[in-house]
């Protein structure tokens, strides 16, 4: 496990409260961004539900002011600060990832 | 030391029984020890039927083993429980078990009648009782073409909807002269006998049963009036004995005709044992429904934990669905006292309907629903309570004209003490204290009350009680699209139109709150599209899974494309380019049921590709993936075919170039038929239109899908331009007035008026809105533009079509296997390299 901050791309190569996927060291992370590009989140992109690489592709929102994405297969929603599965069923937890920003590129750590 | 409890017999109200006592015994001053002859526990003997609809034994199953476990309740399965010694106390099991207890409960429930008829041990003659029949009786049945029940009562109905359901032809043999004698009245019992036989059930009254024929196997029935009916199975159905051997051998007092006698505490005739459930004989009656058994499971339990409890006899009303049919009987349909009978009995469209009440109208004292008995849990609570009925009760089952549920007392009238759910125990009181306490959905409510887990014959009350609590206390009652917009989706609609907002941004900002989400995103998306038609990939954050994409994700993360072809014509050059298109891609192809092409397999960065081809050649968005026009369906018509009178592949392809793309509140489907015939299903369409010798009939508001319905005509003999301007109207005032997500035919069922009131808007204006309709719906038709051939021109929308933002892989995760020559998803199993997350 390492601390290293790795850069995943530039703030303009996200579209604005949207979720893109990334690889880092051959691993699928979707990031998110809300409020107009003002916060991210990392989590995995692989939906726990149904084991398929989708998350990236969810749509975003909150809850009582929590961001969650919603999967798009079936809508299970999870809260992008915790990973938690927040819908009903027995669903696993996302991993989630620090992300930042800085001088507009995007990192994240993969610990 | 714990106290000994042995329950003889582990069916569902010796399971009841187990676990009333577990919940009430707190102290844990008993040990529960149960024997069951049975290879497994008990299940759930009322919905033994569905079995043959596919549920497995599990699912039937009461408890899994390990709940016993769990509670510490000794359960001996497969052992049957042979003998009892009153004086030493103890019971001796079959595999030779001696166990002693303190208190006794027999639970051994019933076994099926068998009339002493020759010839009932031949081979294909069996019981419906165990779930062990139901698989002697499959493997059988293979055999079979042709099966008779004995009997006609409830048991019988549901054994014959047992046999047709394994392809057998079906009789059912009743010795009375109609169904269900004991529930039902002879008008009733004949319009049941009418709705059976529609569904194929042929029914013998009448007919005694005077012997069974065949050499070994049966072959034939022979009934007492010379007649013969050939059947090469039969099963016996006509009613129930109560399990009392091991009670008779004990010495226990016993009824006449059997049962074991017991009083009002539920005891036979030794202090220390009591007896429950079907096997038990209350004042010269068997109750043979599960709801009594539960209540003498219930009251033998209160008493073992030193609580006055007893039996007094329980209502037989019953409610069930029997081959697909609503019947239901409560009190006494022929009392004692002076009473007024009000019917309805309408054959056409099956329904017969009898309440019994007093002389002067205001008590309810009986009654059977035949048909539709959605009335059956408020008449009996109505007939429960001894509550005062309305000036005219026959308003208590007729229909209601403007479609709604038949009025009468709701659930708010009625008495806290009011018993809701029957099979449980639960009253009007337990269910409000329990939502008080804070159980907020209807799978709390059952789960800490327990009511309608047992026949699930209350759940529409539970339900309307829950609605109606939820209410008064002020949650919930809002219609609010989410938490982020205090609107409904038709406010919402209007405010857009009337504010002329067209961002989402500015939509939340003045009028919401948060950053919204899958609810409130897409609706509004829809509403901006369908308002001002800009192609909704301009914001790309708002859309759902397939808007977002312009294509249909498959549970896989791959997507289908699926160009339009309107009307389903189509040349061979097209076809041409689509198949080369999916060889280019190795798509897997297939035909969909709305006349068109689909093509499935393609990955996220493959789509613009593969659409850069497609509009090059002439082809369109499909929106197969929206909330929008899907196809219209045609038959060739006059064109081609002897027998068409309108040409509706002409008026089909006419009709879909129309309203191509135009965003509504859910899917749109369409058809049209070139005569009367009706080859293209408009009738099962939301808008369908039929070829006359005049012109064009119009139909609206039907489905085929999840609950179908015929749609209702709307208007006949239109010429052409006068059917556009009317489905132009139709259409703008669904969008204008549905829910988000509801489909015309829901829309359709809670209009108020209905299908007149729809005629009056689109045909007679009554509203006055026809002008505005008309002009917005023209401004959607000149402003459509393929969302498509829009998007492959703009970089910045094809920005998300990459599987990664970080470099040009693609998704490794996908794999296909082959199937017929063609790709399908792998399965997860099938994948072998394993998914790292």
């Amino acid at each position: 496990m390492s601390n290293e901050w790795i850069s995943v791309g530039k703030v303009e190569d996200f579209c604005k409260d949207l979720g893109g996927c990334v690889k880092v060291d051959g691993k699928q992370i979707a990031v998110f961004n809300v409020k107009e590009k003002s916060e991210w989140y990392a989590v995995q992109n692989l939906c726990p539900h149904d084991n398929r690489m989708v998350l990236s592709r969810g749509l975003i929102g909150d809850a009582s002011g929590t961001p969650k994405v919603a999967c798009p297969l079936h809508k299970h929603n999870f809260d992008l600060k915790t990973g938690e599965h927040v819908s009903e069923g027995d669903v696993d937890d996302l991993t989630t990832y620090p992300v930042k920003v800085e001088e507009g590129t995007i990192y994240l750590q993969m610990v | 030391m714990k106290k000994k409890i042995i329950v003889i017999g582990n069916g569902m109200v010796g399971y009841k029984f187990c676990e009333r006592l577990k919940e009430k015994d707190t102290d844990n001053q008993y040990q529960i020890i149960t024997f069951c002859e049975e290879p497994r526990p008990a299940y759930d003997r009322v919905h033994l039927s569905e079995y043959f609809a596919g549920k497995s034994a599990e699912d039937l199953s009461m408890a899994k083993l390990e709940w016993y476990k769990e509670n510490d309740i000794e359960i001996h399965i497969g052992d049957k429980a042979s003998s009892v010694d009153r004086v030493a106390k103890t019971v001796t099991s079959e595999k030779g078990l001696t166990l002693e207890y303190d208190k006794l409960v027999f639970a051994t429930g019933s076994s099926a009648f068998v009339p002493p008829v020759p010839g009932v041990d031949k081979s294909g003659v069996f019981v419906y009782r165990t779930i062990e029949d139901l698989d002697d009786m499959m493997e059988y049945a293979k055999d079979c073409k042709t099966c008779a029940v004995i009997g006609g009562g409830l048991l019988g109905l549901e054994a014959a909807k047992a046999a047709q359901d394994l392809d057998l032809e079906t009789h059912c043999v009743e010795f009375a002269p109609r169904l269900m004698p004991r529930q039902l009245d002879e008008a009733g019992g004949t319009l049941l006998k009418d709705i059976i036989e529609s569904r194929g059930i042929k029914v013998h009254l009448n007919k005694s049963t005077k012997n069974i024929a065949g050499d070994g196997k049966v072959t034939a029935m022979e009934f007492a009036d010379d007649t013969i009916l050939e059947v090469d199975m039969i099963i016996v159905s006509a009613g129930i004995r109560p399990r009392d051997e091991v009670a008779r051998e004990a010495g226990l007092t016993l009824g006449p005709r059997g049962g074991i006698l017991v009083n009002d505490s539920l005891l036979t005739s030794d202090p220390d044992i009591f007896a429950i459930g079907e096997c038990a004989l209350y004042e010269g009656m068997i109750y043979g429904l599960v709801a009594p058994g539960y209540q003498m499971a219930d009251a033998v339990a209160e008493q073992l934990v030193g609580r006055d409890a007893s039996f007094e006899g329980a209502d037989m009303s019953t409610k069930l669905k029997l081959i697909g049919t609503d019947v239901a009987s409560f009190g006494n349909i022929e009392p004692q006292v002076p009473f007024k009978e009000l019917v309805i009995n309408d054959p056409h469209s099956a329904i017969y309907k009898k309440l019994v009440v007093t002389e002067d109208g205001k008590t309810l004292l009986g009654g059977i629903l035949v048909g539709d008995a959605d009335a059956y849990g408020n008449l009996l609570q109505l007939y429960q309570n001894e509550m005062v009925l309305p000036e005219d009760p026959m308003q208590l089952i007729l229909p209601a004209s403007d479609g709604s549920a038949p009025g009468g007392a709701g659930v708010s009238d009625l008495p806290d003490s009011a018993q809701i759910c029957s099979c449980e125990s639960v009253s009007k009181g337990d269910i409000c204290s329990a939502i008080e306490d804070g159980a907020c959905s209807i799978s709390d409510i059952k789960k800490c009350t327990k009511a309608g887990t047992g026949c699930g014959g209350c759940m529409p009350l539970v339900t309307d009680l829950f609605k109606a609590k939820m209410k008064e206390s002020g949650v919930e009652v809002s219609n609010a699209l989410c938490e982020h917009f205090d609107m409904t989706r038709q406010e919402m609609y209007q405010t857009v139109r009337a504010t002329g907002i067209k961002t989402f941004d500015e939509l939340l900002e003045k009028h919401g709150k948060g950053t919204g989400c899958e609810t409130c995103k897409p609706a509004a998306a829809s509403i901006f599209a369908s308002t001002w038609n800009v192609p909704i990939l301009e914001q790309p954050s708002l859309n759902d899974t397939n808007d977002a994409f312009l294509a249909n994700m498959q549970q896989d993360g791959t997507y289908s494309v699926i160009p339009r072809i309107p009307g389903g014509e189509i040349t061979p050059d097209m076809l041409i380019i689509i198949g080369e298109v999916s060889k280019q891609f190795g798509l897997y192809m297939k035909i969909t049921g709305g006349q068109r092409i689909d093509m499935f397999g393609a990955k996220l960065h493959e789509l613009p590709e593969i659409w850069k081809i497609l509009v090059d050649a002439g082809f369109e968005s499909g929106h197969a993936y929206a909330k929008s026009l899907r196809t219209v369906k045609s038959c060739v018509g006059s064109t081609w075919c002897r027998y068409g009178v309108g040409d509706a592949v002409g008026l089909a392809i006419r009709v879909e170039n129309r309203y191509r793309g135009i965003r509504s509140p859910h899917k749109l489907k369409s058809a049209v038929s070139g005569c009367t015939r009706e080859c293209a299903e408009a009738q099962s369409k939301d808008f369908g239109i039929i070829a006359t010798e005049h012109g064009w009939n119009l139909y609206v508001c039907g489905n085929g899908g999840m609950k179908p319905r015929h749609t209702d005509l709307l208007a006949v003999d239109l010429d052409e331009e006068t059917l556009i301007k009317y489905i132009d109207r139709f259409l703008m005032y669904y969008i204008k007035t549905a829910d988000k997500l509801m489909r015309t035919s829901t829309w359709m069922d809670q209009l108020e008026g209905g299908i007149e009131h729809l005629k009056d808007v689109v045909i007679n204006d009554s509203l006055g809105i026809n002008a505005e309709l008309e002009a917005q719906m023209e401004h959607l038709v000149n402003t459509y533009e393929c969302e498509w051939k829009n998007a492959i021109n703009d970089p910045e929308k094809l920005k998300r079509f990459k599987h990664f933002v970080n470099c040009e892989d693609t998704d490794e995760t996908i794999e296909f296997v082959d199937e017929r020559g063609q790709i399908r998803p792998a399965s997860h199993e099938e994948k072998k390299q394993l998914v790292e997350v």
